[in-house]
């Protein structure tokens, strides 16, 4: 019984793990995800919100000329996969005053595919000249 | 000179402003003026949620008044034949009758309107057609709907969540038809997401 206990625990645990891991990102569908920020932002411009260029390793609040909010600045942020993933899934709750008003992106496998875009295309040519 | 440089040019914003004025289209519906920016209970809305909501329109009041700089740089490429003029122009005045009312609202909720920018960048390099202008256009618009159905939820004012539908309603009717103008499905899916 014993063993079927600690069977049963390590069950529960990889299952938890299971629950927990990032999903893997499909970068193409994720493109089409990031159609949805094509109101406020642009990979290689600042819009009424920053550049996505040169996202990752990132402070938060650190494109220069462009206005954030106090909030943004102050979170010491450093954009990643990881920080963008929570930031993505809950703006105003993660960075509370930040100025983008959006419920979030609720789905893991969207905010993965959505992160992996974005890595692929800060490699791409459109970011190549863009800091 | 490129006709997008032209447009850009800093010298000829004068006609630009006029052309602005002359196709606001400023007919705010009784429903928008009901819905924002004439309602007492805005006015006397106070504290933290008021100023979660004057950020969700500042935002959305940044978003109407580049689109309307974007459809101005449409207007005067010189790409856009009658009658698909004619329907940026008609859209033009749509995000400009968004941002008065989002502007009037954010005052009305004792906040200050983020104020145009002096200048907009816009990939113009890429727009050599009618319809390249046209589907950076729907870009704009899905983009919109996106922007507007994302913030539906996090309004703490339920008539702002309801007069935020309302815009998405009209900034979707747009996509569809640009779409269609460039030979897509007018309504590709049976939600918006």
């Amino acid at each position: 019984m014993r063993g079927a206990g600690a069977a049963l625990a390590v069950a529960a645990a990889l299952a938890a793990g299971a629950v927990h891991a990032a999903p893997t990102g499909d970068a193409k569908k994720g493109e089409e995800i990031y159609s949805r920020c094509l109101a406020c932002h642009a990979l290689a411009y600042d819009r009424t919100g920053p550049r996505h260029c040169g996202l990752f390793g990132r402070k938060a609040g650190s494109v220069p000329g462009f206005t954030y909010s106090d909030a943004m600045k102050r979170s010491k942020i450093t954009w990643n996969a990881k920080t963008l993933d929570r930031f993505i899934q809950d703006p105003m709750k993660t960075v509370p005053g930040t100025a983008m008003g959006y419920a979030g992106v609720k789905d893991p496998q969207e905010r993965a595919d959505l992160i992996a875009y974005l890595e692929a295309a800060n490699k791409g040519p459109e970011c190549k000249d863009v800091k | 000179m490129s006709f997008f440089a032209f447009a850009n040019d800093p010298a000829l914003s004068a006609n630009r402003r006029t052309f602005l004025k002359s196709s606001s289209g400023l007919m705010l519906t009784g429903t928008a003026i009901a819905l924002l920016s004439g309602r007492e209970a805005l006015a006397a809305a106070k504290g933290h949620d008021a100023e979660g909501d004057v950020r969700i329109l500042n935002t959305a009041l940044g978003a109407e008044q580049e689109a309307i700089a974007a459809y101005q740089v449409g207007a005067e490429s010189g790409l856009l034949q009658k009658p698909v003029l004619d329907l940026a122009v008609t859209f033009q005045g749509h995000h400009k009758a968004h941002a008065d009312v989002l502007a009037k609202t954010v005052e009305k909720l004792g906040g200050k309107p983020v104020a145009p920018k002096a200048k907009y960048t816009f990939p113009v390099e890429k727009l050599k057609t009618q319809a390249d202008v046209l589907n950076f256009a729907a870009t704009l618009e899905k983009g919109a709907v996106s922007a507007y159905l994302g913030a539906i939820p996090v309004f703490h004012d339920r008539d702002l969540a309801k007069a935020a539908g309302s815009i998405l309603g009209d900034e979707a009717m747009h996509w569809a038809i640009l779409r269609n103008a460039v030979g897509e499905a007018p309504v590709p899916a049976a939600f918006v997401s």
